[in-house]
């Protein structure tokens, strides 16, 4: 077990120092937005979903609408649905610790456990599972400590809130990439845009996603009897 | 928000994370096909919801203020350019945001 871990820890020790970083950006990030660090520690544990964390701790000093959290957590992490596709059978003989990384499965441990090429020699249950844990709790202690720091020394924070736009603006570029992706991530940005001249600030995300979705589903029809007819 | 509502937000939000992970665990036997819609919708949605999230982003950027908000799309546009040269996610976030903060000083 403990050769399992020395190499989960030597595999993921660059994503654990990305998370630490990044989870700690988070936690400053919440400090400004005027929470206390048990916030960015208690999402952190419980939604363990980047990206969802800071749209969720912004929407949190507007006012109560369910309904966008539920829409926007669902679409944005929609693609754990295809993660999950992806490691039903790797993941299918890991007995009692199976729960745990379904529950721990972030883009990078998906990532990181999908194609990992472990030796013969060690478990690969207990791989999986180190993996994830290591990569779950530098993000949570990030979390955490970035909160607290936030609260205790005394810089000039001004302008920290960029942070969730650069973010987002790395996830973007990562798209650009391949032409398929950059084609999909261009159509989201046009339609929010379009979406932002028309509607409130307060409902155009809602609406946005929903437009995204009844568009590609039109668009998906009409080309599937396209296909029909010919 | 308060503190009850804010508890219910993240619920939500913590609820739906864990469905979307144990949804196909449950539902999707690992020998079938997926539906070619469900498929060709995630392909689509991960990079199209990333160009709708850097919008959301920029909600706010008001043009009565125009040198703060041309300050938020050079940033923008820095963090793209260091992230499309080197690759490195900690690295662009990091030199976006120092970049934003220090000409924050100058436009006030």
């Amino acid at each position: 077990m403990r050769n399992e871990a020395r190499y989960a820890f030597h595999k993921t020790s660059p994503v654990m120092l990305g998370f630490l970083f990044l989870g700690a950006s988070y936690g400053i990030y919440m400090h400004k937005l005027g929470f206390n660090f048990l916030y960015p520690l208690l999402m952190a544990a419980t939604i363990f979903a980047g990206s969802v964390e800071f749209i969720i701790g912004n929407l949190l000093v507007q006012s109560f609408q369910p309904l966008t959290v539920l829409v926007l957590t669902a679409l944005v992490n929609s693609r754990h649905i295809f993660y999950g596709i992806t490691m039903l059978k790797k993941y299918s003989n890991t007995g009692k610790l199976k729960p745990i990384l379904i529950f721990g499965m972030c883009d990078e441990s998906f990532s990181l456990n999908a194609t990992l090429k472990i030796p013969d020699n060690l478990d690969h249950s207990y791989v999986y599972f180190y993996v994830t844990a290591f990569n779950y709790f530098s993000w949570v202690v990030g979390a955490g400590l970035g909160g607290l720091l936030g609260g205790m020394i005394n810089l000039n924070l001004a302008g920290l809130d960029f942070i969730m736009t650069a973010l987002f603006i790395v996830l973007f570029t990562e798209q650009l990439k391949n032409a398929r992706t950059q084609r999909d991530a261009l159509i989201g940005l046009v339609f929010a845009i379009i979406c932002l001249l028309f509607c409130s600030k307060n409902v155009f995300l809602l609406v946005t996603l929903v437009t995204l979705v009844v568009l590609f589903s039109l668009n998906y029809l009409i080309m599937r009897r396209k296909d029909d007819i010919n | 928000m308060t503190l009850t509502e804010q508890i219910i937000s993240i619920l939500i939000a913590a609820a739906v994370t864990m469905a979307t992970r144990f949804i196909p665990f449950l539902i999707f036997d690992q020998s079938k096909e997926l539906s070619p819609y469900l498929e060709e919708l995630g392909k689509f949605l991960p990079a199209a919801i990333m160009g709708v999230l850097v919008i959301y982003c920029y909600r706010n950027i008001s043009f009565s203020e125009p040198s703060k908000a041309l300050l938020e799309i050079v940033a923008g546009l820095v963090t793209l350019f260091i992230h499309l040269w080197k690759r490195n996610m900690p690295l662009s976030i990091l030199v976006g945001t120092g970049f934003y903060m220090i000409l924050l000083n100058f436009v006030g």
